[in-house]
């Protein structure tokens, strides 16, 4: 497996990772501020709009846009589609980044932060709760991700051994990575299992907020489309970063490899799109798309974004251009946030008068969060084996 | 190679097993009923003079800042909305002239909006650490702040927008009307209506209020009654002249039912109280979850089915 994957190599301090640890640091400023005035005192959340860009974007979108790991188990373990290998550890790395990065966003969100391992407890833990199972979920999850990551670092500790400190020499890495590599089928299992279920309950948070989300998008199948285009999000963003990483890094371009793994987006799209239509069909809500008001338009623009993905990956040849591949990708992803922020956010209103558009500081943490989740992908890459060798390509 | 349709069923089975079995009304989670000795309050907007007694009742009873909606003069508490300082406020309503009170049309009407304390209470079922909590004696919903995690999933649940966060504070809870349960052991009940001098609010059993609701939309517009204050069955009771009601006990039904009921001249929605089903939202979330997730069968199913095929799939990768 090792020969699959090597270090990039490299200076690591470039200019879009200076850039990237600025703007990561004033978010850091900006989130101690936030421990100390408040929350109210950073963003523009409301009793009426509790939940802002930080859940919307951070967790419900990040953590589907961090959907690679899951979706390429999915094929490859699930499905036995061995090809695919030298795809997954990428996927992996974005995932526990992603994920990761999810958690920490949670915790600046979170008013009584110091209370959160009352999730753990069980005499606190409330299994009806949609959110205590969302939250188990992602941070088992978190967890089980870094595991399922780990034989990249011990990888990278055994190779690279002499520049190490001497504490670090001394483990015995080979002997736990073979340990883990046994076990490790324990933990993909579990890692397919763990987001089946939070992608989908990520969808069910809406249900209980009855009339204040709008018809459009309030229905008993937000687990099953938010489940679907998770998964489809998945396979868009390791397409997505694949072909963005060889540019970037000036690597060869995985085309062939990627335009199969492509084959299935439009089918997933399809499926959504099916489920989507009907479902506004049979609840009789479809007039609300014929409203000329803020939700029909978002109703179009998502529901666009979904076909536009289609019409790039559907036929054959479009798929066997790196461009529109990527293109293909970028779009599915996009569709895949702007039917997270409307369900959490746009589409969200708690009538009397409240509004919200996230703040400055806000929109600062988002991105610092973003901003770290780079740095590390671009640290990691280039000190571990993680992207597929040259000569595979 | 490309990926055959039946690959991509084989996923959309793994993937979706769990979640496709939504449709199943087997294990749908039943509506919570009334619980027998549950307490709150009738407020008859029709006898609701707005004096706002409540409000500064329910702040002193209960330790509450003033609230202010003026900045340029902050020590007038006068608040326009319930807020993490204010559990109850009395809302005006007022069409054109406003001239005539409890009409709809040229007239006004006060209402009273606090937590409704829900039979089946959306932020019990949402709260992930079991902060908020049905009292199964009182039916009283209660708040637990060494419980709560502040993830306000209360308030993005809440039909009625009550839970209120403390977002200016650094260490915040939530906060809203507990029904004065700290003063119900000592004989006391709710501030508000305690102190109601109107009798707009009374206090009792829900059984009892259910009734005395009924009783008055029975009443002819026009004759003299006999009206309760502070609670059902007390020594104080005042005689008003009936003014016409809309037939209708708000909370009797809506959203599964509430243990504070209202009694309105004008209609409800126009108090800007939402129109809700009468199957709980809490239902509705928990019988996709409960189908999804009883016993942890499908769950575990799954697992064993996972841990099967990935041991087989990464054998045949070595």
């Amino acid at each position: 497996m090792s020969e699959e994957s090597k270090p990039l190599g490299g200076e690591i301090l470039t200019k879009p990772f200076l850039f990237f640890a600025g703007l990561f640091g004033f978010s850091l400023l900006l989130i101690l501020y936030r421990y100390i005035a408040g929350i109210g005192a950073v963003s523009n959340l409301s009793d009426g709009y509790p939940w802002g860009l930080w859940i919307a974007y951070d967790v419900v979108a990040g953590t589907a846009i961090a959907c690679g790991g899951y979706a390429m188990a999915l094929l490859v373990y699930v499905m036995n589609k061995g090809q695919y290998h030298a795809l997954v550890r990428p996927a992996l790395l974005a995932s526990m980044f992603g994920y990761t990065l999810a958690g920490a966003s949670i915790m600046v969100d979170i008013g009584r932060y110091w209370n959160a391992p009352n999730l753990f407890t069980p005499w606190y833990a409330n299994p009806n709760s949609i959110m205590f199972e969302v939250a188990f979920c992602v941070s088992t999850y978190i967890f089980i991700l870094w595991i399922e990551f780990a034989p990249a670092f011990l990888e990278g500790i055994s190779k690279y051994k002499e520049h190490l400190p001497s504490f670090v020499r001394n483990w015995n890495v080979e002997g736990l990575r073979k340990t883990l590599n046994k076990w490790l089928f324990v933990f993909i299992a579990i890692g397919v299992l763990l987001p089946t279920m939070h992608q989908s309950s990520l969808g069910t948070l809406m249900v209980i907020a009855g009339w204040k989300l709008t018809p459009l998008w309030q229905t008993p199948f937000l687990p099953l489309l938010f489940l679907i285009s998770a998964i489809t999000m998945g396979y868009a963003i390791v397409i997505f970063e694949s072909i963005y990483a060889s540019t970037g890094f000036k690597r060869p371009l995985e085309t062939p490899l990627l335009s199969n793994l492509s084959g299935i987006m439009p089918w997933l799209i399809g499926l959504y799109l099916v489920l989507r239509v009907l479902d506004v069909f049979l609840r009789g809500v479809i007039g609300a798309a014929f409203k000329f008001n803020l939700y029909s338009l978002m109703f179009w623009i998502e529901n666009g974004l979904y076909v536009t993905a289609i019409v790039f990956l559907l036929p054959r040849e479009s798929r066997s251009s790196s461009r529109k591949l990527f293109l293909g990708a970028f779009f599915m992803l996009l569709a895949g946030t702007v039917y997270r922020f409307d369900a959490f956010m746009i589409s969200f209103n708690p009538g009397d008068n409240w509004s919200y558009f996230p703040s400055f500081a806000e929109t600062v943490i988002t991105l610092g969060m973003i901003s770290f989740e780079l740095m590390a992908y671009l640290y990691i890459v280039k000190k571990f084996p993680v992207l597929p060798a040259a000569e595979h390509a | 190679m490309e990926i055959k349709r039946r690959d991509f069923l084989k996923v959309a089975a793994a993937g979706g097993l769990t979640v496709a079995s939504n449709a199943h009304p087997a294990l749908a989670r039943e509506a919570k009923g009334r619980i027998k000795d549950a307490v709150g309050f009738l407020y008859d907007s029709t006898v609701c003079t707005g004096c706002k007694a409540c409000v500064s009742a329910c702040k002193q009873n209960n330790d509450l800042p003033q609230s202010s909606s003026t900045p340029q003069d902050p020590l007038w508490d006068n608040p326009l909305d319930t807020d993490s300082r204010t559990y109850n406020i009395i809302k005006l309503y007022k069409d054109g002239t406003g001239a005539v009170k409890d009409r709809e049309k040229d007239g006004h009407a006060y209402i009273k909006r606090q937590c409704m304390h829900c039979v089946d209470p959306s932020c019990v079922s949402a709260c992930p650490v079991s902060a908020l909590q049905k009292d199964p004696k009182t039916g009283i919903v209660t708040y637990n702040k060494s419980a709560c995690i502040g993830c306000r999933y209360c308030q993005l649940a809440c039909p009625f927008n009550i839970p209120k966060f403390e977002f200016d504070k650094t260490f915040p809870q939530i906060r809203k009307c507990q029904l004065c349960d700290h003063r119900i052991p000592k004989g006391d009940f709710a501030a508000c209506a305690q102190y109601c001098p109107t009798g707009a609010t009374v206090y009792g059993r829900v059984e009892d209020l259910l009734a005395e609701a009924k009783k008055r939309l029975a009443y002819k517009p026009g004759t003299w009654q006999v009206y309760p204050v502070e609670r059902l069955g007390g020594p104080v009771t005042t005689e008003r002249e009936v003014t016409p009601y809309i037939q209708k006990i708000y909370g009797e039904k809506d959203g599964g039912g509430t243990q504070n009921l209202i009694l309105a001249g004008v209609p409800f929605e126009k108090l800007g109280l939402p129109k809700l089903d009468e199957r709980p939202d809490a239902q509705r979330s928990e019988t996709i979850q409960h189908t999804i997730y009883k016993g942890m069968i499908a769950p575990i199913a799954l697992l064993g089915g996972l841990l099967y095929v990935v041991h087989k799939s990464t054998k045949d990768h070595k």
